[in-house]
């Protein structure tokens, strides 16, 4: 009853408030770029702002259909602004590396995609989540019609473990977050995978 | 004001600011955070101060900071600082060369390294309890690294004493070496036989070894070490390239004759 109380409430919402509220992160970033409260190495707490931020979406937009398993409350309607908002994070994480950290030094940028784990895996994420960006629009979804659309936005599941692993391994030591992360993903895709084996059970029973 | 005399050694470079090296610290004993040293840090008890000097010397013992401070001469020493992060400062460290305390308890013929260790006091260092080392914190140099006038224990910076947050009252400084090496808050030093345990090799020996000299031909598996962002230059923070032995080759490139850097990284 709750449930639908919220939902109603939320009718008149429209998607473009969730992309709004999408940018205030980016907003308090450069406000702090500009009063100088990124402290004495400003380009690495964007850098890792940037990428917390796109994280906690990819968190956020895997949250949504549970929650209307858990609760019944609906927020199917602003998943993709959510997505797309995280695309845009990541983004920007992976420009803030090339032209404000490795400052297109090309010949380091080249060594490190070949050779470093963390930056590997933390590309993959990028390069699934691309044809997600592309596809989330409802052209798409229309041409390519609703399950195959939704067969190809399940690369989504790679991306957030790859987000949350790309995080884990560049920390130094074992730190509480990353790993709060990589929990919170793999819990809500168990969940997922737990459900649709219950499921298929069901009807093959 | 401390009144510390200049060094030769020293570079011309321009130094970061006093802010930018007291508010970007590694010091895993107030937190992960590099803003947490500054942060916690005041609650440290530096004085009064007392350093355990054992193993392998003449004169054994518990020496008082003050007393170790009598009878050495403090000067600056402005030196490159790179961090194994990949990120540098320029630092104008005050103090006096390990040589010269390690001199004075003497030497004993069997000692091939020196040992260090940070302070552990948990009611004062809120990251001991949540365990993200090995603690104490152990850091070592073969006896001929300790014995080089470049490496110092250095116990202020801009004429000044140590902040808390660098590793008052007494901190080494070791400027050809990744920055983990020069151990903070130090309370023993030990002369020893045997290569002693470190604290970062002992976490990950495939990423961190003994030696840890700067070298952009030797990456840190998990990036690359050939270049560095230096410090204070804000939003476009200029990258540099990364020099062997941060740039002091000619005075401890003679010191590995013979090894091979890339086993002994």
């Amino acid at each position: 009853m709750n449930a639908q109380r919220i939902n109603g409430a939320l009718r008149p919402v429209p998607p473009l408030a969730v992309y709004l509220l999408g940018l205030v992160p980016l907003g308090l970033l450069v406000v702090q770029v500009f009063t100088g409260g990124l402290g004495v190495d400003p380009v690495k707490v964007i850098e890792r702002q940037l990428g917390e931020v796109a994280l906690q979406l990819i968190v956020a937009g895997l949250c949504i259909t549970p929650l209307r398993w858990l609760t019944g409350v609906n927020l199917i309607r602003f998943r993709r602004a959510v997505g797309l908002l995280a695309f845009f994070y990541v983004a920007l994480h992976l420009l803030t590396w090339l032209l404000l950290d490795l400052q297109l030094r090309w010949g380091e940028i080249g060594a490190d995609l070949t050779k470093r784990p963390y930056i590997i895996v933390g590309m993959v994420g990028f390069a699934l989540l691309l044809p997600l960006a592309i596809t989330s629009n409802n052209l798409s979804i229309r041409r390519m019609g609703a399950a195959g659309w939704q067969r190809l936005h399940q690369l989504t599941y790679l991306a957030a473990i790859a987000g949350a692993v790309h995080y884990v391994m560049l920390v130094k030591t074992w730190a509480a977050e990353p790993l709060l992360y990589l929990g919170l993903v793999v819990a809500l895709l168990a969940w997922r995978a737990a459900r649709s084996l219950r499921r298929a059970g069901l009807r093959s029973a | 004001s401390i009144g510390a005399g200049k060094s030769a050694l020293s570079t011309d470079e321009t130094p970061n600011t006093l802010e930018e090296i007291s508010s970007y610290n590694n010091f895993y004993e107030f937190g992960l955070d590099k803003a947490d040293p500054a942060r916690y840090a005041d609650a440290l008890t530096v004085d009064p101060w007392a350093i355990e000097i054992g193993g392998l010397v003449d004169k054994p013992g518990s020496y008082d900071l003050a007393d170790i401070l009598t009878g050495v001469t403090l000067e600056e020493r402005i030196y490159r600082f790179r961090c194994v992060e990949a990120w540098s400062m320029v630092i104008p460290w005050v103090g006096f060369e390990l040589a010269t305390l390690l001199n004075r308890v003497g030497v004993q013929p069997g000692a091939k390294f020196v040992a260090f260790e940070t302070l552990v006091r948990p009611e004062e260092m809120p990251g001991i309890g949540a365990g993200y080392l090995d603690w104490p914190y152990r850091e070592g140099l073969r006896l001929d690294e300790a014995m080089n006038p470049l490496t110092i224990l250095a116990t202020g910076l801009y004429d000044e004493p140590m902040p808390k947050q660098n590793g008052a009252p007494m901190r080494l400084v070791v400027p050809w070496k990744y920055g983990f090496k020069s151990i903070k808050s130090i309370v023993k030093i030990s002369l020893v036989e045997e290569m002693p345990q470190t604290t970062w090799n002992m976490l990950q020996p495939r990423e961190y070894g003994f030696y840890s000299n700067v070298n952009p031909t030797v990456d840190h598996p998990r990036w690359s070490q050939a270049s560095e962002r230096r410090i204070g230059g804000g939003f476009f923070a200029p990258r540099v390239d990364t020099q062997m032995f941060n740039g002091y080759g000619e005075q401890v490139a003679s010191l590995y004759a013979g090894q091979d850097l890339a086993q002994d990284f």
